[in-house]
């Protein structure tokens, strides 16, 4: 690890201003971003925690949607939504170890985008937003591939808003090493349809399988999904799997996420 | 009743306490006043020529001390290698240099350029940055076939080809196994891979090297299972320290599993720059050095075929194995997959006709050694693997396929040199086949149908050889040491005894173990003996702990020094009851007249040795010290069968173990909880090998699984609550306290039966799978199912 000043604001506006500095970058739970710099991977010049800003944290739920501040950690998602978000909870509560989900925050999973977090899934799954010091991104235009967002430099997730569907489920196929998703599946039923969010699986990132949401949402049922079938062109292939393998896994996935959503 | 005390009871371990409050000290616990530290620049190619080192801008930066290169260690001792293989014509192995840090070329990731030595760790890591460094890269060769091919790159320019040997054994009987198999009613071939593995012990490497100019003596604190073999090969090979001045202490030390048997560069450098510096120089391994330099484990390719005649008799076997040796030979490595592997070939089985070809082979990875069991794994493996093949082939129960073959009488002679002395492998696999309920296997399978998921029952039987190992007979297979143990047992005055032994316990258990052998025989309690180990200073010479040989070796030459102890306190005892010291007896801690009532106490006769002025002194000297050195007759031969039950996901090729059943035969058991232990963390590394494991380079020699990211530990998820039993017991006949050794067998007698239990879950559901390469990952199952 190179030196490295470290910033704790309070406020939202402080840690901005501070982010508006050279080679500053947020940081979250720093559950990637250490074990990064420890490698003498990345080098920021100025971390700026956001561990300590009360308002970007805690899970409250209205109006059918669940905002969880940018700074809440897996832990307390894993906690706080499991009566008014089970999926999302459980979700939550399924990312790494206790160490990891008591240090590891929403926001920098979001931010981060790696292609086998389960975090993107959640969110792509459930449909929302993604609230920053400067706007809304709407869900469907965060995500722009592998470890790539909309967010600009310098701007921060606040909070993050997931739609409360009328049943989900998530379903994780672990690899074997990281136990992060090989592929993970996040199905949500809503009254507008089916959406469903697959990670772990493509070299562009968490995707939409618009396939199998059009046929879930005439038939909500694990059959659905069975004459349809994914294509491993664009699937990661690694010493974990291929991309044939993967590709199999986003139609296994589904279908037990669709059963376990019930 | 169990016992509560002595040999046989199941103590709890007494070193636990301080492993288990964080009291243990390790070697990354010592800081000497003064310390230096030392950060290594490291090859990121495979194979190159070192056109430049520049390390004049790193030399002059903030903190530094020295930097170090290969030039620094011309004229100096390379790391040796501690066996000499001879191949199939009688030459020697092709044997390179080994430096300490790279010279002219590097040779794989990970190979040290140079060596920054500061006042903080941080300080050598930022100037390490600054060294000027071109390197001419070279074709890589990772590929161990490819490796052989003519015109291959070299990995070592002095060296005929990158064959290190070509081993046949035993080469005249290679003809007749021929013969035997091009005339048999049927042979099963199978080829397969036995995967490199990295051992990753909790605790990574650590080498603290310091100098007292006062007194020209070096000391070396080390993370190593055997303090006097790296003391005599680091003085003698590589560094020309006489061993009268230079001390190896191996305090506690947090798992080895082989990786820390070996001399590493890493501890030459540390002891030779604390003498050039006048200062302590420390070296930590990061968890990603420790995957790039680590000796690693296995890494087999083999083709194996077993002849048999109509009624399934092992007629003859035929095996041909490529090795990897990596980069260098590291220190035990030539004898790993020859006198290791070849040697048990024969199994539990009277199979008349063996032969065993293997090539070592150079490539441009991490040098390969010694990894629990050495050899003996991946001679089980196949052989294991290929008797299932053969009973579906042949359509025998694969039970009644082993138990025609089973070796029945002993001692028996095997056709690869060794003598097995006892054994009852139908006594094991009896008992295995009980506590598995292989019975109510049919009901299980039913029941997982209904979950949508596929049961398969899969076994083996294995043998291992243990007790390492008769000097003499190693000698002539090429050895460079002897394989004994010592022990030096001290009385004190008031009776409470301090033994020394060259055993080195890393997680054994032996600060538990060994003292309820002496408290048995001289019926003290166990709180009498404490047991000191690991420090050169203060041991007889002993050869470390491998092999699973501290107990069969070490705790024989520990049961020869009591004895004369014994012998000795008779004497004085017969003295202070002026008795004829044929008719004393020692017995629950107190010397007895026969048909007597007199006694004495054993404190009273050791106070006597140290205050002698009631004693013998024209018979015996005073003090009550004894030391003995031991050298095993035989090899141990333990033996068991394993059953193993599990799910596979047709769905995702996911593969759970439901149960695992170990029934061995160690012999004579000391303390069955610590045997338990060992047996578990055997299954959980074997299973992890099977299921889990995997070191993998790509084609350009990076190490692609070089991190806990991609290379799968097993966990105890992964695990199902084992099923162990060591009731089964034939005594060792040759070592005085009739045990065997436990520390490898669960690791060697796993992997099989795993891999057939996939192979029969597939086979039972319609999918004509023959074998899975290890690791089962569930990638490659589903493949297998829809290939």
């Amino acid at each position: 690890m190179y030196d490295f000043e470290l910033v704790k604001p309070t406020t939202v506006e402080e840690a901005v201003a501070a982010l508006s500095g050279d080679e500053a970058q947020p940081l979250g739970g720093g559950q990637t971003l250490i074990p990064t710099m420890k490698q003498r991977l990345a080098m920021p010049g100025t971390l700026v925690s956001t561990s300590g800003i009360a308002s970007m944290k805690g899970v409250s739920a209205s109006g059918g949607v669940l905002t969880v501040g940018g700074a809440t950690t897996h832990g307390t998602v894993a906690a706080e939504a499991a009566s008014s978000y089970p999926a999302l909870a459980a979700l939550a509560g399924g990312i790494g170890d206790p160490a990891v989900r008591n240090r590891g925050t929403v926001g920098g999973s979001l931010a981060n985008n790696d292609p086998a977090a389960c975090y993107p899934a959640g969110l792509l799954g459930s449909g929302g937003v993604v609230v920053t010091n400067t706007r809304e991104i709407a869900a469907d235009d965060f995500f722009q591939g592998m470890f790539t967002t909309a967010l600009e430099e310098g701007e921060l997730i606040t909070a993050v808003k997931f739609n409360i569907p009328e049943k989900a489920a998530y379903a994780k196929f672990a690899q074997p090493a990281s136990r992060f998703p090989l592929t993970a599946a996040f199905v949500a039923k809503t009254s507008d349809g089916v959406r469903v969010a697959i990670t772990g699986a493509s070299e562009e990132g968490v995707f939409r399988w618009t396939e199998a949401e059009e046929a879930l949402s005439s038939n909500f049922s694990a059959d659905a999904v069975d004459g349809l079938s994914v294509d491993a062109d664009g699937m990661i292939g690694d010493i974990h799997g291929t991309p044939a393998y993967r590709a199999h896994l986003v139609k296994v996935m589904t279908k037990r996420a669709v059963t376990a959503a019930g | 009743m169990p016992k509560d005390h002595g040999i046989g009871a199941a103590n709890k371990r007494r070193e636990d306490v301080r492993f288990l409050t964080g009291k243990g000290r390790y070697t990354d616990d010592i800081n000497i006043n003064g310390q230096a530290y030392v950060h290594f620049l490291r090859s990121d190619v495979a194979h190159g020529k070192l056109t430049k080192v520049n390390t004049s801008a790193a030399e002059a930066a903030p903190g530094v001390l020295r930097v170090f290169t290969g030039k620094d260690f011309e004229g100096i001792g390379g790391l040796p290698c501690g066996w000499q293989v001879t191949d199939r014509h009688g030459n020697p192995m092709q044997e390179p240099a080994h430096p300490v840090l790279a010279q002219g070329k590097v040779r794989h990731v990970g190979d040290a350029i140079a060596a920054v030595v500061a006042e903080s760790y941080a300080e050598a890591r930022d100037a390490a940055e600054l060294i000027e460094l071109d390197i001419e890269e070279l074709p890589a060769v990772i590929d161990m076939k490819a490796a052989l091919a003519d015109g291959a790159p070299k990995v070592h320019d002095d060296l005929t080809s990158n064959l290190c040997y070509d081993w046949g054994f035993v080469e005249e009987n290679r003809d007749a196994v021929d013969q035997a198999i091009k005339g048999a009613h049927h042979v099963t071939t199978l080829e397969l891979v036995n995967q490199r593995l990295v051992a990753n012990p909790m605790e990574p490497r650590v080498a603290v090297g310091d100098y007292a100019s006062h007194s020209d003596e070096s000391t070396l604190y080390t993370t190593s299972q055997n303090p006097h073999v790296i003391r005599l090969l680091m003085g003698a090979f590589v560094l020309g320290i006489p061993e009268h001045k230079l001390r190896v202490v191996a305090p506690d030390v947090g798992g080895g599993f082989g990786s820390k048997i070996f001399h590493y560069a890493e501890e030459a450098f540390c002891t030779f720059a604390a003498k050039q510096l006048k200062r302590p120089v420390k070296w930590t391994s990061s968890r990603s050095e420790a995957f790039m330099t680590d000796a690693h484990g296995r890494d087999h390719v083999t083709k194996i075929e077993l002849a048999m005649d109509a009624e399934g008799n092992f007629l003859a076997l035929r095996t041909d194995t490529h090795a990897n040796m990596g980069a260098y030979l590291s220190t035990f490595s030539t004898s790993v997959p020859t006198w290791l592997h070849g040697t048990l070939m024969a199994g539990n089985y009277k199979t008349p006709l063996i032969y065993v070809n293997v090539k070592a082979v150079f490539t441009n990875t991490v040098p390969v050694d010694a990894y629990r069991g050495a050899g003996r794994p991946e001679a089980t493996f196949q052989l294991e693997r290929v008797i299932d093949k053969a009973a579906r082939e042949m359509g025998i129960d694969p039970v009644e396929l082993r138990r025609k073959n089973f070796v029945t009488e002993f001692p028996y002679a095997t056709p690869v040199a060794v003598e097995y002395d006892t054994g009852d492998y139908n006594a094991t696999l009896d008992k295995a086949l009980e506590l598995a309920d292989v019975s109510g296997f049919d009901a299980r399978a039913a029941e997982s149908a209904k979950n949508g998921k596929w049961r398969g029952l899969g076994m083996n039987c294995y043998i291992e050889a243990c007790g390492i190992a008769p000097s003499a007979l190693v000698g002539q297979l090429g050895a460079r040491a002897g394989l004994y143990e010592s022990a030096t047992v001290r009385v004190n005055a008031t009776g409470g005894l301090v033994v020394m032994t060259g055993s080195h316990s890393h997680g054994q258990g032996h600060e538990t173990a060994f003292p309820q052998v002496i408290a048995e025989m001289i019926g003290i309690d166990e709180s009498q003996v404490e047991i000191v180990h690991g420090d050169t200073a203060n041991t007889p010479m002993g050869m470390g702990t491998y092999g699973s040989r501290s107990l069969a070796v070490g705790g024989s030459a520990m049961v020869r020094a009591t004895e004369k102890i014994i012998a000795k306190a008779k004497k004085i005892a017969a003295h202070l009851m002026e008795a004829s010291a044929d008719d004393v007896e020692l017995k629950d801690g107190a010397f007895s007249v026969a048909g007597t009532d007199k006694s004495v106490a054993w404190g009273d006769v050791c106070l006597a040795a140290y205050v002698p002025h009631n004693y013998p002194l024209d018979e015996i000297e005073p003090g009550l010290e004894e030391t003995a050195f031991y050298d095993p007759a035989n090899f141990t031969y333990p033996a068991g069968a394993y059953i193993c039950e599990v799910e596979v996901d047709p769905d995702t090729g996911k593969v759970t173990v439901e149960r695992f059943t170990a029934a061995d035969d160690f012999g004579n058991v000391v303390n069955p909880m610590i045997v338990e232990g060992q047996v578990h963390g055997g299954l959980a590394q074997g299973i992890g090998q099977a299921l889990l494991e995997n070191c993998v380079y790509d084609e350009n020699g990076q190490l692609v699984s070089a991190s806990f990211m991609d290379y799968a530990m097993p966990r105890a998820a992964d695990l199902p609550n084992f099923s162990v039993d060591h009731s089964c017991q034939t005594p060792c006949t040759h070592n005085p306290l009739g045990v065997k050794g436990c520390g490898e067998a669960g690791a060697i007698g796993s992997p099989p039966a795993l891999v057939n239990a996939v192979v029969d879950a597939l086979q039972r559901n319609g999918k004509d799978v023959k074998h899975i390469d290890m690791p089962l990952s569930p990638a490659r199952v589903w493949a297998a199912m829809n290939g």
